[in-house]
C-alpha cells in the first residue's frame, strides 16, 4: 500500500518535507516512526488524515501521516 | 511601599495615593480590572472622559522571576463596549515595579485641544503640552523620546490610529532593542487618545527596586521555575526555534487554520508562510530566529526579520498575524505580510483585528484576494492617514462587515476571531464565546489540549469535554495574568509537576505570605466574575457570549465540522 507521510518542523532536517511510502499492508504509524531514526519519545503529534492519531494506529492506503515533534506556540 | 500614581487629565493634576488594603494582593489583570470595574461606570463611553486607562505590573514583575516582565493595560474597551485587559512585554512593566507604582491610573479628559505626554519617575508624574510628535508613527516616536531623554527610557506609545481614535488602535510598548511590543487588543490605544496623551516616558533613575520578604526562598523557587521553562519541549525547544508561527503547519493539518475569510480550514500555501520556512529565510538572511521581548525572558519566542538586502523589517512576528494576513486573505508573500507588520506597529493598530478586517475587506471586494500590495497601500495610505475608508477599516473587522453589508463576519463581542477555527476546534470556540474580552484566543488557550498534546489531550472535533477545558485554563490564565508572567509559562505549568508550585511559592516569599494553589484559582475565578460583572452592568448578557451564526450554518473543510454547541451548553462555562 502506498502512504504520504509528512515531517515538520526539526524532523525535516536531514530527512525530507513530504513523501510517498510503499509500506506493507496494516503497518503501524511506530514502524515508520523508528524506520526515520526517530525515537517514540521524540515524537509530539501524531497526525493521520487530519486526525490525531496514535503510535499504534495502523495506517491503511491512501492514508496521509504528519508527524510533529512536541512544539507550540499562540 | 508600593504606590497609586493617579493623573487627572480634566484638571491636569497628578497625585501619589496609598494603596487600598483590599488591592494589596493584586498586580496585573487582577488589578487592572478591579480598578475599571470600580472606578468606571459600565454604560459610560469608553472614549469619553468617564472611562480610565489603567496599567498594572504584575505580582512578580520587577524581580528576577524568569519570563515575569508583562505589563497589563485595562480600560472599558471601545471595541467591545465591555472591559478589557491587554497584557504586553517591552521594558515598561519593569521599570513601574522598581519605580514602586503598583498602578498608574490616567482619568478624565482635557476640555481644549492640546495633546500632552507623560513623564513618569520616581517622584511621581508630570504633565507636559506635547506639540513635536504629534501625527509621528510609533518608531519615530520612540526615537524622538530616546533623543529627548536618554536610551534608557522606558515608552508606552499611541501612533496615528490611536490620535485619531480608532477602535483598533493598541498601545505600543518599547522593547529592549527600543522596538515594538504591543497592548494590542480591544482598542485601548484609541482610550489613551481620548484622553489627548500622545506618549508616556518613564525614568526609572533611583528607583528603589523590588523588595523580596524572603530572599532565599524566592532564590529556590525560582530557580525550579526556570528550569522547569527549559526543560519542556515547548517553552525549552519549540518556541525559541520556530516561534509560534510553528503552528501554520499544525493548525493546517488540523484542518483548523481558517482560510480565505473563515470559509475554508487548509490553505494550499501553507508552506510558503509557515514557522519552519520563516526560520530558514531569518537564517538566510541574517536576522535572528530567537530574541525576547522583555529582559528575563528565557523563552525567546520572538524573532527579528530581515528583508532579501539583510535590513530589519520587523520583530516580534506572531502565528496570529501571518495567519490572518496570510491564510485568511490568501496572501502567500511572507516579505509582504512582514512588512505589513511593521507598518501596523508604526501606525499602532492591532494586527490581529486588522489581519481579519482585511479578510471581510476582501470579501467585501474592497481589495482582491491575495493583493498584498494594496493591503500594504491600504494601511499606508488609508489608515495611516485616517482617510474616511482608513477609519472604516481602523475600525476592525465588525466596522467593515457592518460597512459593507458582509453576513461572513468572524467577531465575538465585536472583537476579531484569531487563528484557530472554533468549527475544528471546539474547545477554542467556546474560550471565544465565553471570555469577558470579546474573542481572545490567549484567555484560555484549548490549543494547548486539543491541537498540542500538552496538557492531555481533548479530541478537537468533538464537543465533550470543552467546556470544562476552556473554563479550567480561562480561570488559569485570568491568575497567571496578574502574575506579570508570560502565558508560555502554562505550557511547562500544564506538564511539569513542580512548575505551578514553584511560581506560587515566589510570589509568597516576593511578599511574605503563604497563598496555596486554591488561593491562585479563587483569584482567577475572582477576576472572571468581576469582569463579567462589569460586562452584565455595560449590557453585555449571555445572549453576547455566541459565536456568528455563520459557523452553524456553514460547514469548514476538510473536516465539515459546524459549530453545534446549545446556548444553555455555552452557559455552563460560568457555573462555578
Amino acid at each position: 500500500m502506498q502512504i504520504t507521510l509528512k515531517l515538520f518542523a526539526t524532523f525535516r532536517n536531514g530527512r525530507f518535507k513530504v513523501a510517498e511510502q510503499e509500506l506493507a499492508e496494516g503497518t503501524e504509524v511506530r514502524a515508520v516512526v523508528l524506520s526515520l531514526g526517530l525515537t517514540e519519545e521524540e515524537i509530539g503529534i501524531v497526525m493521520l488524515n487530519g486526525r490525531h492519531g496514535e503510535l499504534d494506529s495502523k495506517l491503511a492506503h491512501g492514508d496521509t501521516l504528519s508527524l510533529f515533534p512536541l512544539v507550540g506556540g499562540g | 511601599m508600593d504606590k497609586i500614581f493617579r493623573v487627572n487629565m480634566t484638571d491636569l493634576t497628578t497625585k501619589i495615593e496609598e494603596v487600598p488594603a483590599a488591592w494589596a494582593g493584586l498586580g496585573g489583570r487582577s488589578l487592572t480590572s478591579t480598578i475599571v470595574s470600580a472606578e468606571v461606570p459600565p454604560t459610560c463611553h469608553a472614549l469619553s472622559a468617564e472611562n480610565k486607562l489603567v496599567f498594572a505590573p504584575g505580582l512578580l514583575t520587577g524581580t528576577p522571576a524568569a519570563n515575569s516582565g508583562r505589563l497589563s493595560a485595562g480600560a472599558k474597551s471601545p471595541l467591545t463596549g465591555g472591559i478589557k485587559e491587554s497584557n504586553a512585554g517591552g521594558t515598561a512593566a519593569q521599570m513601574l515595579a522598581k519605580l514602586g507604582i503598583k498602578a498608574l491610573i490616567i482619568e478624565g479628559a482635557p476640555k481644549g485641544d492640546a495633546w500632552y505626554n507623560l513623564a513618569v519617575g520616581v517622584n511621581g508624574v508630570t504633565i507636559s503640552e506635547e506639540k513635536e510628535l504629534l501625527g509621528l508613527g510609533n518608531f519615530a516616536v520612540i526615537d524622538a523620546v530616546e533623543a529627548r531623554l536618554g536610551k534608557k527610557t522606558g515608552v508606552l506609545t499611541i501612533g496615528p490610529a490611536g490620535e485619531l481614535k480608532m477602535t483598533a488602535a493598541n498601545i505600543s510598548v518599547k522593547d529592549p532593542d527600543s522596538k515594538i511590543r504591543s497592548h494590542g487588543r480591544g482598542g485601548l490605544g484609541a482610550v489613551m487618545g481620548s484622553k489627548q496623551i500622545k506618549f508616556i516616558s518613564i525614568d526609572g533613575e533611583g528607583a528603589p527596586g523590588v523588595k523580596i520578604a524572603d530572599p532565599e526562598k524566592f532564590k529556590v523557587a525560582a530557580r525550579t521555575f526556570s528550569k522547569a521553562i527549559l526543560e519542556h519541549p515547548v517553552s525549552g525547544e519549540g518556541l525559541p526555534t520556530y516561534g509560534t508561527n510553528v503552528l501554520v503547519n499544525i493548525l493546517n493539518e488540523a484542518g483548523g487554520l481558517p482560510t480565505r475569510n473563515f470559509t475554508t480550514g487548509q490553505f494550499k500555501d501553507h508552506d510558503k508562510i509557515s514557522g519552519e520556512t520563516m526560520y530558514d529565510t531569518i537564517v538566510a538572511r541574517g536576522g535572528k530566529p530567537k530574541h525576547g521581548c522583555h529582559a528575563g525572558c528565557i523563552i525567546q519566542c520572538s524573532q527579528v526579520y530581515h528583508d532579501k538586502d539583510g535590513k530589519y523589517v520587523t520583530s516580534g512576528f506572531e502565528y496570529e498575524t501571518i495567519w490572518g494576513l496570510g491564510a485568511d486573505c490568501c496572501i502567500d508573500n511572507l516579505d509582504d505580510i512582514a512588512r505589513a507588520d511593521n507598518l501596523m506597529d508604526d501606525i499602532g493598530i492591532d494586527s490581529i483585528e486588522t489581519a481579519v478586517m482585511f479578510g471581510v475587506a476582501m470579501e467585501a471586494g474592497i481589495l482582491n484576494w491575495g493583493d498584498s500590495k494594496e493591503m500594504l497601500r491600504l494601511l499606508t495610505d488609508e489608515i495611516g492617514k485616517g482617510t474616511a475608508l482608513g477609519r472604516i477599516l481602523g475600525g476592525g473587522a465588525g466596522s467593515v462587515g457592518r460597512t459593507y453589508g458582509v453576513t461572513r463576519v468572524p467577531v465575538v463581542k465585536n472583537q476579531a476571531i484569531p487563528a484557530y477555527d472554533p468549527r475544528s476546534v471546539k474547545g477554542i470556540g467556546v474560550t471565544y464565546a465565553t471570555s469577558t474580552m470579546g474573542a481572545d484566543h490567549t484567555s484560555g488557550y484549548t490549543i494547548a489540549t486539543n491541537i498540542l498534546n500538552v496538557g492531555g489531550y481533548v479530541d478537537p472535533l468533538k464537543k465533550d469535554g470543552q467546556v470544562e477545558l476552556s473554563r479550567n485554563l480561562q480561570i488559569a490564565t485570568a491568575a497567571v495574568d496578574s502574575t506579570g508572567m508570560c502565558i508560555f509559562v502554562a505550557f511547562p505549568a500544564l506538564d511539569i509537576p513542580e512548575c505551578l508550585p514553584a511560581l506560587i511559592d515566589m510570589i509568597n516569599a516576593r511578599f511574605g505570605i503563604a497563598l496555596t494553589g486554591d488561593d491562585v484559582t479563587n483569584l482567577g475565578k475572582y477576576v472572571l466574575k468581576t469582569e463579567r460583572e462589569f460586562n452584565q452592568k455595560a449590557g453585555l448578557s449571555n445572549v453576547h457570549d455566541r459565536l456568528p451564526d455563520f459557523f452553524k450554518n456553514e460547514p469548514v473543510a476538510p473536516h465539515n465540522a459546524v459549530w453545534d454547541f446549545t446556548d444553555e451548553e455555552l452557559d455552563e462555562f460560568w457555573n462555578f
